[in-house]
C-alpha cells in the first residue's frame, strides 16, 4: 500500500539534488519562472536598467561595509582615527572605503534616475501602486542609511552635518528641543549619538534589503511597465527575462561599472569632502556646512522659507507627497510620452528640483532665495495641482492598441 | 523623456555658468599661488619617490618638531622605498609613551613599526600654548585640506618676505606671508638653504627642501595614489573590454527581436 498524499511529490520533473529540492522549495522553477522565462515588455528602454544596477549597487555597498564596519570604532574618541587606520594600515582598505563612499554618491544617483523614471512613465499606476510605495520606502530608508553612513567618519562635515540635522529636530514647534536632546543623547552630537548612527546604519541597511526583495516581489506580480505605459497583450508584446534582458542589464551594469571605477580611481576628490579629513571639533565651525550634493535639493528647500519649521515641512512633504502620487494622478493614460501637459510638467520638476539642488549649494541667498522660493512652489504645485487637473487638460488621447503596433508605428 | 534630460541639464549648466560667487569665495585674503609641475598630478601622476624620501628627511629634521602626523605608522614609511631595516632604526629612534609602571608613573619606550608618529606635544592645549596660542595643524591629510592644495603650500614655504611698510599682523608676533591668510602666518620662516642634509647629496636649497617636503606632504594625504592609478587603468581596460563584449552579446541576441 502507498501513501499517494505524501509520497513522490517530484510530479515527474526529473530525478536528482535540484528536482528533490524544487519539489519540496520550488527555487529551482521559481527562478526559471522568475528570472528565466518572465514576460518582459520588448520595448523597454535603457532608464530600466536602473533596477538591476540598484540591486547590484546595495550588495556591493552590504559586502564593503560589513569589512569596514569591522574595522570600525563607534566612539567619538575612536573613529576619526579608525578611517584613517583602514585608509592607511588596512591592506586595500583605501580601496574599500573609496568604492563604499563612491557607492552611496552612486546609489543615490541611480535612485533619482530610477524615481525620475517611474514618475515619467506612470510606473505607479494601478496595478502598481504597491511597488511605487515599496520604492518610496525604500528611498527613505535609503537617505537615513546613507546620512548616517555620512556622519560615521567623525570628520569636520561628518559632525556639523550632524549637528544640522539635530537643529533640524529642534525647530519643531513644542518637543523640539527635547525630540533633538533625546535623538542625540546629549545636547550636541556626541558618543551616545555617533554609536546610534553607526548601529542605525547597519541595522537600515539591511532592512533595505529586505524591502528590496517586497519591491521586486511586487514588480515580478504585475510585470514591468514599459516606455508607452500599456499592458502586454499579445505574445509578441513581450520577450523572456533571459537571454534578452539578461544580455540588456549586463550591458547597462557594465558601463554603470565603469562611471564608478573612474571616480574611485581617477576622481576620488570628487566624492571625498576635503573638508571631512579634518577630525571632528565642537569648537570650530566650518565656514561652509554642506550635505552631501544628493541632499543638496531637500537642503535648498529647508532654506527657501523663512520659517525653520516650515522649511523642515516642505524638505519633508516633498518626501511625503511622493506617496500620495499615484491617488493624485486620476489620469488613466500612464505614459508621459502621450500625455503633452504632463510631459511638460515633469520637464519642469525636473527642473526645479535640480535648482533647489544649487539653491542648496549657494544657501538661498540673495537670487537663490526667490528662485528656490519659485522652484519650491512648483514642486508642490506639480503634484497638487497639475497632476488632479491633468486629466482635464489632455483629452482625445489615441493609445496604440498595443506594444507591438506602438512600436510598428514608430511611436 | 530625453527632452526631460536635456532640459535638466541645461537648466543646469545655464545655472552654473550665471552663478553668483560662491560662498567659499568670501575666504580671507591671500595671494594665488603659481601652479607647480607636480610628479603626482593629473590621472595618471605617481610621486617622485626620491622626492618623497627627501622630503621626509626635511619633515624629521624640520616640521616633526612642532607638527605631528596622526594618521601614519612608522611603518607606513616602507612605502616610500625604505627598508624594514630602516623603518626600525627610525622608530627606535624615538620615544613613545609606553604606559605605567609598577608605581604608576609614566614611562617611555622606543617606538616600533607599529606605533604612530610621535606627537611633538602631549596635547592640543600643549601644542597652543607653546605656538603663540595656534597649535600648529597636524600633517597628515594637509595636502588635501589646505585650501589651495601642494601649490600653496610650496608657495607659502618659499613666500616669506619682509613686510610691506605700514603692515601690522592682527595677532601680535605673526609673519608676513603673501600665501597665508590674511598675509600673516603665526609659523616663523621654518626652511633655510643648507638646513636639511640629503642623504643623496642633493643640494639643499631652500626651494628643493620645498618643493621635496611638499611631495612629502601630497604622499602622506594620498599614501595610495599611484597604486590607486595603475589599478584604475588596469580596471578600466578591462571593464572597456567586458562592455565591448556585452554589446556584441547584447546585439546577437536581439537580432531576431526586430
Amino acid at each position: 500500500m502507498t501513501d499517494a498524499g505524501s509520497g513522490d511529490v517530484t510530479g515527474g520533473k526529473g530525478e536528482g539534488a535540484a528536482a528533490w529540492l524544487d519539489a519540496r522549495l520550488p527555487v529551482v522553477s521559481g527562478f526559471r519562472q522568475e528570472y528565466i522565462d518572465y514576460p518582459t515588455p520588448r520595448n523597454l528602454n535603457g532608464l530600466w536598467n536602473f533596477g538591476a544596477i540598484l540591486t547590484v549597487v546595495l550588495l556591493v555597498m552590504l559586502a564593503t561595509g560589513i569589512f569596514l564596519a569591522v574595522n570600525y570604532t563607534p566612539t567619538a574618541a575612536g573613529a576619526f582615527a579608525s578611517v584613517e587606520a583602514i585608509e592607511r594600515q588596512l591592506p586595500s582598505g583605501w580601496l574599500l572605503r573609496s568604492i563604499h563612499v563612491t557607492g552611496a554618491s552612486l546609489f543615490l544617483a541611480a535612485l533619482y534616475v530610477h524615481l525620475f523614471r517611474g514618475l515619467y512613465y506612470g510606473s505607479y499606476k494601478r496595478p502598481r501602486e504597491v511597488l511605487w510605495l515599496t520604492g518610496l520606502l525604500l528611498l527613505v530608508m535609503v537617505m537615513f542609511t546613507a546620512f548616517a553612513g555620512y556622519v560615521l567618519p567623525w570628520g569636520q562635515m561628518s559632525y556639523w552635518g550632524a549637528d544640522v540635522a539635530g537643529k533640524a529636530v529642534d525647530a519643531i514647534p513644542g518637543i523640539g528641543p527635547w525630540l533633538e536632546h533625546f535623538l542625540q543623547g546629549g545636547d550636541a552630537p556626541g558618543d551616545v549619538s555617533l554609536h546610534r548612527f553607526f548601529v542605525l546604519h547597519f541595522v537600515l541597511a539591511f532592512a533595505v534589503l529586505g524591502v528590496v526583495v517586497l519591491h521586486v516581489a511586487a514588480l515580478h506580480v504585475t510585470g514591468s511597465n514599459n516606455p508607452l505605459g500599456i499592458e502586454p497583450k499579445e505574445p509578441r508584446d513581450t520577450l523572456t527575462f533571459h537571454p534578452y534582458y539578461t544580455s540588456k542589464d549586463a550591458v547597462g551594469l557594465i558601463l554603470f561599472a565603469l562611471l564608478f571605477a573612474v571616480l574611485v580611481f581617477f576622481l576620488p576628490n570628487l566624492m571625498f569632502e576635503a573638508e571631512n579629513f579634518r577630525p571632528a571639533n565642537p569648537l570650530h565651525t566650518p565656514a561652509d556646512i554642506e550635505p552631501e550634493w544628493y541632499f543638496l535639493p531637500f537642503y535648498g528647500m529647508l532654506q527657501s522659507v523663512p520659517s525653520k519649521f516650515g522649511g523642515l515641512l516642505a524638505a519633508v512633504g516633498s518626501i511625503l507627497v511622493l506617496f500620495l502620487v499615484p491617488w493624485l494622478d486620476t489620469s488613466p493614460i500612464r505614459s508621459a510620452r502621450f500625455r503633452p501637459v504632463y510631459r511638460v510638467g515633469m520637464v519642469a520638476l525636473v527642473a526645479s528640483f535640480v535648482l533647489l539642488g544649487l539653491v542648496g549649494r549657494h544657501h538661498a541667498e540673495g537670487g537663490w532665495m526667490i528662485v528656490g522660493r519659485v522652484a519650491l512652489a512648483y514642486y508642490f504645485a506639480h503634484f497638487l495641482v497639475l497632476l488632479p487637473l491633468s486629466k482635464r487638460l489632455e483629452r482625445g488621447v489615441i493609445l496604440p492598441r498595443s506594444i507591438s503596433s506602438g512600436l510598428d508605428a514608430g511611436a | 523623456m530625453r527632452a526631460v534630460i536635456l532640459a535638466s541639464v541645461a537648466a543646469g549648466a545655464i545655472l552654473m555658468a550665471a552663478a553668483p560667487g560662491s560662498a567659499r569665495a568670501q575666504e580671507r585674503r591671500h595671494e594665488v599661488a603659481a601652479p607647480q609641475a607636480w610628479s603626482f598630478a593629473g590621472p595618471l601622476g605617481r610621486f617622485d619617490m626620491a622626492a618623497v624620501q627627501r622630503g621626509y628627511a626635511v619633515y624629521a629634521q624640520v616640521c616633526s618638531a612642532c607638527h605631528s602626523l596622526n594618521g601614519m605608522t612608522y611603518g607606513d614609511l616602507t612605502s616610500i622605498g625604505l627598508t624594514d631595516e630602516q623603518v626600525r632604526q627610525i622608530a627606535a629612534g624615538q620615544s613613545v609613551p609606553g604606559g605605567v609602571d609598577a608605581q604608576g608613573a609614566a614611562v617611555m619606550r622606543p617606538a616600533t613599526a607599529a606605533d604612530h608618529f610621535r606627537q611633538p606635544f602631549a596635547s592640543v592645549e600643549a601644542a597652543a600654548a607653546a605656538n603663540n596660542g595656534a597649535p600648529p595643524p597636524d600633517q597628515s591629510r594637509l595636502a588635501l585640506v589646505y585650501p589651495g592644495g601642494p601649490d600653496r603650500i610650496y608657495a607659502l614655504l618659499t613666500g616669506y618676505r619682509p613686510a610691506p611698510p605700514g603692515f601690522v599682523p592682527t595677532n601680535a608676533g605673526a609673519f608676513y606671508n603673501p600665501y597665508a591668510a590674511n598675509f600673516e602666518i603665526g609659523m616663523p620662516p621654518p626652511l633655510r638653504d643648507g638646513q636639511v642634509e640629503y642623504a643623496d647629496g642633493t643640494t639643499a636649497t631652500t626651494a628643493q627642501e620645498a618643493r621635496d617636503v611638499t611631495t612629502f606632504l601630497a604622499w602622506a594625504a594620498q599614501p595610495h595614489l599611484a597604486e590607486r592609478h595603475r589599478l584604475g587603468v588596469q580596471v578600466t581596460l578591462y571593464l572597456l573590454f567586458l562592455a565591448i563584449l556585452a554589446f556584441i552579446l547584447k546585439r546577437k541576441v536581439w537580432s531576431d527581436v526586430h
